[in-house]
């Protein structure tokens, strides 16, 4: 009764206040799977089966979790799914005349039957969750202290961006994943095997997004069912092109993607009702002009690594 | 680096090496021997084992036998970081610079030792320490993307340089420089090793540069050693013998002069002005025409818009502005317009542009015909009739190929090229555009090539002919122009043609 009594006192301040919490909220899963997605193409891969990965990464988080009480090993038990998964992908990818993109589309379907699968019996039980920093204790305003419930991955993953920029231009390790997505011939010749730092790139993705996909099921929605992504992986993969491989695009291009998913439950909380569907639909709407007011049929997409099969 | 590392040129010594792949002998029991600072000339047609050689050497191939010698010393290379240790480095043809990266990034990455995290203060001021020392320099901050040719090729030699080579193979260096950058590059390296710091193996085919720059040569023929001295003890004809042993050369066929001389304008280009694959402009405001019965050469080191011109001619790219007029129609690249029109096409890499490498021999020969009669009949196409004009066109253009229903992929560079010259010329030709048609090819297929395009000019085509290849349009063209970064620079009649004015050109001066 309070709540209701206090969103409409703030009026539509609620809207965007509700805005700001859902963009963190929903968009760190889509940082976590989108620096990992860039790792892997900037070494010249592109890895569509992270969608599977992340689903696999809720599955096995929440299983992790429930069975040994703590939820950061169940976010651990994720990631080393997910690198397990990044291996499949850079293994089957590494064999002659493999294409890419069909790998990551059955790894797709094969990382999602098998969560699907295997996480029958975690359906009933209840995991614990994720904690939260609560960036919010200065204000009395409910809606305030509710957005401002800051969860520990996407801090992590604030932190992770521009180290990751950093490292990708000045660390050995940036540097030949870099070289290899760029050029894989220079990198032959100067003697670094352009698989391997792919199969390394690829499991770092795998790791992010099985990382990713335990923030589902630990800390929001924070439990375990089928309906549990709504293509979070198959997006992120988008938003790396549409950030232009750059870590910190990638960053907000998360922060803007959970904003305009999470603008129509601000909406419908305030009153407006009237066109839900097309609210919800917001995201990928905007995902849809992005792409198109950015691409061009003449030329190529600036900043793309140049092995990358996608933009060749 | 340098202070613990001697320097000095080093000798190399290859003995009866031999490298098969699968029934195939690239190398026979090849011996080479270059003394240390000396520039040695590794001449031979494409296909006649240089690249199989050296790439023993550099440790990408492993030969089936024989040694190398490094300073008298038997030496096993497994890599092509052992060669590096080794101080044997090599310059390739295609460049293996990171296009996206600075040339410090490029120089700073190719140490063998790179630390985890890069100081890029520290390795800026080492390597520009180390550029002190050197005859030459090249800008450290800008993309390898934004150089020339030539500063790429600079580039390249620093930094085997920068990693202490000692023994430098250099493939096919001059292919995508102006004349001048050539003598510029190929002077420095000389210059290095007349100094005792260097010894040069340089694979090539143009007689020009070994004379020029090369104290010993190498001839090499099918894998095996045809011969080789003392670069002032053979004359060029003994080692174009050499080279090519016994196969018969067609002569090229005179340019013969109608009465009356170029007859009417049949392509007209007006202001053109078209955008490359990364949007930015490739060719900005080119006019020029050509005339029945002449052949219009463009000059240019590759990258200068050239493709992008041919591409407009070949449908394959939209011009941003401008015109092209084809016998006084406007032509838009449609296929209904190339075939009113008579207009045949040679683009480069004919396997890429200009077939369907799966499809058949028989097939690929069909297609500026098949649509109609009597190839086809209304709805259905008559296979027998698409076979024997094949059959027919593999004969008059001497196309080796097991079959007309091989697939054309299969076949070699040469025959490909004749297969699309047999059908970009079997018929009636008005106008012929040609895009570096003998690129890659060896002796006896440039020489036919090039009568089939002059016979063509006798006939009263007109023929656009765009090459990276000088000598190739000195000797066929009736009048050369040179393409600048997307402009047309310079224009001159063949018989004032000079060779340093057309580099200059080139170079943009």
């Amino acid at each position: 009764m309070s709540d209701v009594a206090l969103a409409a006192n703030l009026g539509l301040w609620t809207v965007p206040i509700a805005v700001v919490g859902g963009a963190i909220r929903v968009s760190t899963p889509f940082l976590f799977v989108s620096l990992g997605e860039l790792v892997t193409e900037k070494s010249g891969r592109i890895n569509l089966g992270l969608e599977g990965t992340l689903v696999m990464g809720a599955m096995s988080g929440f299983a992790g979790a429930w069975l040994s009480g703590s939820p950061w090993l169940g976010v651990l038990l994720a990631g080393l799914v997910g690198i397990a998964l990044g291996a499949l992908h850079a293994g089957i990818c590494s064999l002659p005349r493999v294409n890419d993109i069909a790998v990551g589309i059955a790894l797709m379907l094969f990382g999602t039957g098998l969560a699907f699968y295997l996480g029958k019996p975690l359906v009933q039980p209840k995991a614990p969750t994720l904690p939260a920093l609560p960036l919010g204790w200065w204000s009395d305003i409910p809606q305030i202290r509710a957005a401002l419930e800051v969860n520990g991955l996407f801090v992590i993953g604030l932190v992770l961006t521009p180290l990751l920029r950093w490292a990708l231009s000045n660390t050995r390790w940036g540097m030949i994943v870099r070289m290899v997505g760029d050029s894989a011939e220079a990198a032959r010749a100067l003697g670094y095997s352009p698989l391997r730092v792919r199969l390394a790139a690829t499991c770092f993705g795998g790791f992010m997004a099985g990382v990713g996909g335990s923030f589902l099921s630990l800390y929001y929605p924070g439990s375990w069912n089928e309906g549990l992504s709504s293509g979070q992986g198959i997006t992120a993969v988008a938003l790396v092109i549409f950030a232009r491989w750059n870590p910190v695009g990638c960053f907000l291009a998360s922060l803007l993607f959970g904003g305009a998913v999470a603008l129509g439950p601000a909406l419908q909380a305030v009153g407006v009702t009237a066109g839900a569907y097309l609210f919800n639909a917001a995201p990928y709407i905007l995902t849809l002009v992005i792409l198109i007011l950015s691409s061009s049929s003449r030329h190529r997409i600036a900043g793309a690594p140049g092995e990358l099969s996608v933009t060749r | 680096m340098s202070a613990t590392a001697p320097a000095g040129a080093l000798s190399i010594e290859v003995a009866a090496m031999s490298k098969h792949f699968g029934a195939l002998t690239a190398l026979d029991a090849v011996s080479l021997r270059v003394r240390s600072g000396t520039v040695h000339a590794l001449l031979g047609e494409n296909g006649a084992g240089k690249s199989t050689l050296v790439k023993c050497i550099m440790g990408f191939y492993h030969a089936d036998q024989g040694d190398l010698m490094v300073d008298g010393h038997v030496v096993e290379v497994r890599n092509p970081r052992d060669a590096a240790r080794l101080g044997i480095g090599m310059v390739y043809q295609h460049f293996t610079l990171v296009p996206s990266m600075t040339v410090l990034e490029n120089l700073v990455m190719a140490r063998a030792d790179v630390p985890a995290v890069i100081d890029w203060r520290a390795e800026r001021a080492r390597l520009n320490r180390f550029l002190d020392t050197m005859p030459f320099r090249v800008a450290l901050d800008t993309p390898v993307s934004g150089l020339a040719a030539g500063e790429k090729q600079k580039a390249e030699i620093l930094k085997q340089l920068y990693l202490d080579a000692r023994f430098l193979i250099l493939d096919e260096p001059t292919s995508v420089l102006t004349p001048q950058e050539a003598d510029e590059i190929l002077g420095l390296v000389r210059g290095m090793a007349a100094a005792g710091r260097l010894t040069i193996l340089i694979i090539t085919h143009k007689f020009r540069e070994v004379l020029a720059y090369a104290d010993v040569v190498t001839v090499l023929r099918r894998g095996r050693l045809a011969g080789g001295g003392a670069v002032g003890a053979l004359s060029v004809d003994q080692m174009a013998a050499l080279m090519i042993g016994d196969d018969r050369v067609a002569a090229v066929t005179e340019r013969t002069m109608s009465g009356t001389g170029p007859g009417a304008v049949r392509l007209a280009i007006t202001d053109l002005a078209v955008a490359d694959a990364d949007g930015m402009p490739a060719v900005r405001g080119v006019s020029l025409t050509v005339r029945a019965g002449e052949i219009v050469g463009i000059a240019g080191v590759s990258g200068n818009g050239q493709s992008e011109l041919v591409e407009v001619l070949a449908g394959q790219r939209p011009a941003s502005a401008g015109t092209v007029v084809v016998e006084g129609e406007v032509y838009r690249g449609r296929r209904a317009e190339t075939q009113r029109h008579h207009l045949a096409l040679l683009p480069e890499e004919p396997l890429r542009n200009a077939c369907v490498g799966r499809m058949s021999v028989a097939d690929n020969m069909a297609f500026r015909q098949f649509d109609r009669a009597p190839y086809a009949k209304g709805f259905w196409l008559s296979q027998a009739v698409i076979r024997a004009a094949a059959r027919d066109l593999i004969t008059r253009y001497r196309v080796k190929t097991p079959s007309p229903d091989t697939p054309i992929a299969s076949l070699s560079g040469g025959n490909v090229q004749r297969a699309v010259l047999g059908r970009e010329l079997g018929g009636i030709v008005h106008i012929l555009v040609a895009a570096n048609p003998v690129f890659g090819l060896d002796f006896a297929a440039v020489a036919d090539i090039h009568a089939q395009i002059v016979a063509a000019r006798n006939r009263g085509a007109a023929v656009l002919l765009v090459s990276e290849d000088l000598d190739e349009l000195l000797e066929l063209s009736d009048r050369i122009l040179v393409m600048s970064e997307g402009h047309i620079v310079h224009e001159t009649p063949i018989a004032s043609a000079d060779r340093t004015a057309i580099g200059r050109a080139m170079a943009g001066h």
